[in-house]
């Protein structure tokens, strides 16, 4: 046999389960998010707030962040205004100060 | 993406699955990292086992600290998880999925998964690392995801260099930047695309990797599957998950995520004074040099006598030099020893066996890089929470 012959013979199952590998790759590949479970803490509001921050990205971004006296009405004034600006929330101008009160009272 | 009735519609039926929602989440544990509002749950998430939970949507999820005595190798199930926006792709077909390459190049090219597949690979084992790795420790606290120590992993990564793909679609002269978009997409029109940049150098270096492979499996899907650019040495950020768009630029990029965000001091230690504004700022980029006792817990309980402890160390790029380890506070230091070299990207392990008396210790780890470069005692400060590297402390009672 040449070396042509020996390469077909010994390909051939190679190709032929590759073949089918490549079939069985060919479902697309899903991924399923389990639920969420943050909530947002009971407070004056919450429905603005609910209706508007958790749009777009669960509660536990706000649930989560430091606390106390440095971070209150000055820093929830500064994260509501980075949503609007540089993350275009289509925020309405009269939620902005129920938001922020909201959550500078609430965490 | 979605228009701004979407958007409402969408918040009105957030806001009704969070009123009915149960509030045990997910049935596992909690834990609390060791900073003010630490208190987190366990989640458990397809292909991964049970991760701390920073945020759901989008997803991040912490490694638990114990995962990094178990190996050098973080395993992919234990891998953490960082996305910036809502929009995941969900379903992926890797037969249809193509990675374009387009811009200041000679030839446009779309490649599928299996073209990729066939050039000449590579493997390099590395670290990747969030910015905000450690940001839950700093003082003052910033704002931003509040991190523990567990944002970080080290893998071996498998795929072709960028260099390699780039040289076949033909760099134009005056090229500048190559630009990295993933399939993940904000959930706001108005909300800036998660794309980065490298310079044109550092892009064609050789190292920069386009990764399919992870620790002899494919990417898990919250790790970037099925294609993720490796950026070795650097934050995570540049890390692109799903990329599936390549441009070369002849300009710096000036997207949002590079020339806003990711931003450090322009000073030599990346930081400022707490609570100052820096005067300028540069795209973060390498990692500074870090050391971890992983073999012991903060607050643990021992008897006297001898033991060894173990732990990590690494940097940037230039490669670990030394570890030294100091049981009495930071009074006297002894060099630890050093593991296998995984390459100047990887943990490298250190061992030192000590003995113990009774009484409480301070134990802490400092490592140097081959430049030099060594860990702070005191932590250094910068607005954004990043690039922690201070010396660790992890207090021990014996008796």
């Amino acid at each position: 046999m040449n070396n042509r012959l020996i390469q077909t013979i010994v390909l051939a199952p190679i190709l032929i389960i590759g073949f089918f590998c490549g079939a069985t790759d060919a479902a697309p590949v899903s991924y399923q998010l389990p639920e969420e479970t943050a909530v947002l803490k009971p407070g004056p509001n919450l429905d603005v707030a609910e209706q508007n921050c958790t749009a777009c990205h669960s509660a536990d971004y706000i649930n989560t962040q430091p606390r106390g006296p440095r971070f209150k009405k000055d820093f929830w004034q500064a994260e509501v205004n980075k949503m609007i600006k540089v993350y275009g929330a289509p925020i309405d101008e009269a939620d902005i100060g129920k938001i922020v009160d909201y959550l500078a009272a609430t965490y | 993406m979605i228009d701004r009735r979407e958007w409402i519609r969408r918040a009105g039926l957030a806001a009704l699955a969070s009123g009915l929602a149960p509030v045990k989440a997910l049935g596992l544990d909690r834990v609390t990292l060791p900073f003010d509002n630490g208190e987190r749950p366990l989640v458990k998430y397809p292909q991964k086992r049970p991760m701390i939970g920073l945020t759901s949507r989008p997803p991040q999820l912490e490694t638990p600290f114990a995962i990094f005595n178990e190996g050098l190798i973080t395993p992919n199930n234990a891998f953490f998880v960082r996305y910036h926006l809502a929009g995941l792709p969900l379903a992926i077909d890797p037969d249809k999925f193509t990675l374009e390459i387009k811009g200041k190049v000679e030839r446009p090219l779309q490649l599928t998964l299996q073209d990729i597949k066939k050039l000449p690979a590579v493997e390099l084992v590395a670290v990747n690392q969030c910015s905000g790795n450690s940001r839950g420790f700093f003082s003052p606290r910033v704002a931003g995801g509040q991190l523990g120590n567990g944002a970080m992993g080290n893998a071996r990564w498998r795929g072709v260099p960028l260099k390699a793909v780039l040289d076949r679609a033909g760099v134009q002269a005056g090229a500048k930047q190559v630009a990295f978009n993933g399939m993940d997409h904000p959930v706001s029109v108005k909300t800036p695309d998660f794309v980065k940049a490298l310079d044109i150098e550092h892009a064609s270096d050789g190292e920069v990797m386009l990764a399919y492979g992870m620790n002899g499996d494919d990417l898990p899907f919250l790790n970037g599957f099925p294609l993720r650019l490796v950026v070795p040495g650097y934050y995570g950020t540049y890390w692109v998950k799903h990329l599936n768009e390549i441009t070369v630029i002849d300009t710096v990029f000036d997207g949002f995520w590079m020339k806003s965000a990711y931003r450090i001091p322009d000073t030599p230690c990346g930081c400022v004074e707490p609570g100052i504004a820096p005067k300028a700022t540069v795209p973060i980029n390498r990692f500074t040099v870090r050391s971890f006792i992983t073999s012991l817990t903060d607050g643990a309980r021992l008897k006297p006598g001898r033991l060894t402890l173990k732990g990590v160390a690494f940097d940037g790029g230039r490669g670990i030099q030394e570890v030294a380890v100091s049981t009495d506070g930071g009074d006297s230091w002894t060099p630890a020893r050093l593991g296998k070299d995984l390459g100047k990207y990887s943990f490298r392990e250190w061992q030192l066996p000590v003995k113990l008396a009774a009484g409480d210790h301070e134990l802490k780890v400092r490592a140097t890089n081959q430049a030099g470069d060594i860990q702070p005692m005191e932590p250094t400060w910068n607005p954004a929470g990043y690039l922690r590297n201070v010396v660790e402390t992890t207090r021990v009672s014996v008796a």
